[in-house]
């Protein structure tokens, strides 16, 4: 195998710059004590940490994210076991389409989405609630979810399940005792990867989130399409380190790059 | 006569996919015909949406040169981000590749982790690069590159940029699937041929990740195509894009079957681009995947 040469390297550097500086210049701006977007060059101040907790409308929508995006993966978490177990498992007429369809909202533009929901939403009278909007979340993360159970399931050992049965096991015992715990690295690399993506949405949410249903995403986008201050710069910086925990959490478990290719 | 067992088995596969596919049928099927349906609607300023059937939201949207320039620049914003998705994409996953372990496994990180920090986030970061006397300008005039600051914020260049720092990582993640089936003995065996390196790759590493390339361009094309938060925020009001201006007509205009005839626009255009190219990229490389 070769070697990187200097060139390389200083392409290499170049690129790694070019991806962190925008989550750096975050980090270093949300300690200013000014009250506008600088350096802190004075000193560092946790003013706008504190700040945070005083704004209420980022707060609530912090807290309804939060709810949502539990509920939601959970959610999609047992919708997809079984329909995973089941393209896997099975082969049967119409398994691949069944694919393709619970795949179709990674290919389905997020703002179609949101424009369907928002006209489903008027004409069935559902919007301001925060299930059916839940409901969508779902719909939006079940790929991701599924994804992650069908690679856990494609290799896996069958034999264990068999062995189970032969001795006496019911299916409900072997699915608990053995499927279950075999598949779970999936599952929790796939739950995870479902919270963040539904944590996170904003195309599809801005649709039809109202504000008693307001997301932070949402709540941060309407912030900074008024006026960019130091808050949201705080509030930010808090989010690129709960998901830098989140991440590596992930790569603890299962590993990053298994969970975003998608292959187990 | 199938015996009962054969017809379990049968049935087992719905019955598993059945809580998935009724909530599947009844919210995501349901809202996309009844968005078909809403596109095919009259509308009128005063009165809103009226109850006749017309195709003129569509024969606008074709036509109305106001429609077609945003559908354009949406085309060739994506265009553009893939190839420097490309450019920059490619070489660094090379570089990761050829690292040790250890370093490699971090800068992966590093790369892959943006993913899964919010758009609004990365977006908001560029906004105060990209500001007049953000640290970009700052640092073009300290390099002497100019004099006075350039205006990035509610520029195409500005969107450009903030749009390949979200993509890139897709692009990498594609290829970096695909130089972990590679198997380096063919480079070697390249080299001790007695090819020079600049032949070695252009000749046997290149088309090798040809389909990875290519299936990582698909996914950032489709994905930039219908980007909004950056478009929005950075573009501003001015620069519309297919997913902003779908936007606007629903919640600002308020004129929903114009809207939902453009969102259909873009998710058409997107499947045809995205199974169109798949198709084209199967068919090439079918050796490649089967081998």
């Amino acid at each position: 195998m070769q070697r990187n040469g200097p060139l390389a390297l200083i392409f290499h550097t170049l690129f790694i710059t070019f991806i962190l500086a925008p989550l750096v210049i975050i980090i270093v701006v949300s300690f200013t004590d000014k009250g506008y977007i600088s350096m802190p060059t004075d000193g560092l101040s946790l003013r706008w940490y504190k700040a945070i907790l005083d704004a209420r409308e980022l707060m609530s929508a912090f807290w309804f994210s939060l709810k949502l995006g539990l509920v939601a993966s959970c959610t999609a978490m047992v919708l997809a076991i079984p329909a995973a177990l089941a393209v896997t498992r099975y082969r049967f007429r119409g398994r691949e389409a069944m694919i393709a369809f619970f795949m179709s909202p990674l290919m389905i533009p997020q703002v179609v989405l949101g424009a369907a929901f928002l006209r489903f939403f008027n004409i069935a009278g559902l919007s301001g609630s925060f299930f059916w909007l839940m409901t969508t979340h779902v719909i939006l993360i079940v790929p991701y979810a599924m994804r992650m159970v069908i690679a856990a399931a494609t290799g896996m050992n069958r034999e264990i399940e068999n062995a189970g049965l032969s001795l006496g096991a019911s299916p409900w015992t072997v699915f608990y005792r053995i499927t279950l715990p075999l598949l779970m690295a999936g599952i929790v690399g796939g739950w995870m990867l479902s919270f963040i993506q539904s944590f996170d949405e904003l195309t599809m949410t801005i649709f039809v989130a109202t504000p008693g249903t307001m997301t932070l995403p949402v709540a941060m986008y309407n912030h900074i399409a008024h006026t960019i201050d130091p808050l949201v710069t705080s509030v930010s910086a808090v989010l690129i380190f709960g998901t830098m925990l989140l991440t590596l959490l992930i790569e603890r478990v299962v590993g990053l790059e298994k969970v975003l290719i998608g292959r187990g | 006569m199938p015996s009962p067992s054969a017809a379990r088995a049968r049935r087992m596969p719905w019955l598993l996919s059945a809580p998935a596919l009724a909530v599947f049928v009844s919210l995501l099927l349901t809202p996309l015909v009844l968005t078909g349906v809403l596109s095919l609607y009259a509308f009128d300023g005063q009165r809103g949406i009226l109850d006749t059937y017309t195709l003129a939201n569509y024969i606008e949207v074709f036509t109305d040169t106001y429609y077609l320039e945003i559908f354009v620049r949406t085309a060739g914003m994506a265009a553009v981000v893939t190839l420097l998705c490309v450019i920059i994409g490619v070489p660094e996953t090379l570089i990761l590749s050829r690292m040790r372990g250890r370093w490699r496994g971090i800068f992966l990180l590093i790369i892959l982790a943006p993913l899964l920090i919010s758009v609004v986030v990365r977006t908001l970061g560029w906004s105060i690069l990209l500001g007049t006397n953000g640290l970009v300008n700052q640092i073009m005039m300290f390099l002497g590159i100019t004099d006075e600051p350039v205006r990035m914020m509610f520029t195409l260049t500005g969107v450009i940029v903030a749009l390949v720092h979200v993509m890139v990582p897709f692009m990498v993640l594609s290829v970096w699937a695909t130089i972990q089936k590679l198997d380096p003995q063919v480079e070697q065996a390249g080299l001790s041929l007695g090819a020079p390196p600049r032949t070695t790759f252009f000749r046997v590493i290149l088309p090798q990740l040809l389909p990875g390339i290519l299936s990582g361009s698909i996914i950032v094309f489709a994905l930039t195509a219908s980007a909004f938060a950056t478009p929005a925020l950075i573009g501003g009001r001015r620069l519309k894009v297919a997913a902003t201006a779908a936007y606007d007509e629903f919640l600002s205009t308020l004129n929903w079957p114009l809207g939902a005839t453009i969102a259909l626009v873009l998710l058409v255009a997107n499947i045809i681009v995205i199974v169109g190219c798949n198709r084209w990229v199967e068919r090439r490389f079918r050796s490649v995947f089967e081998g």
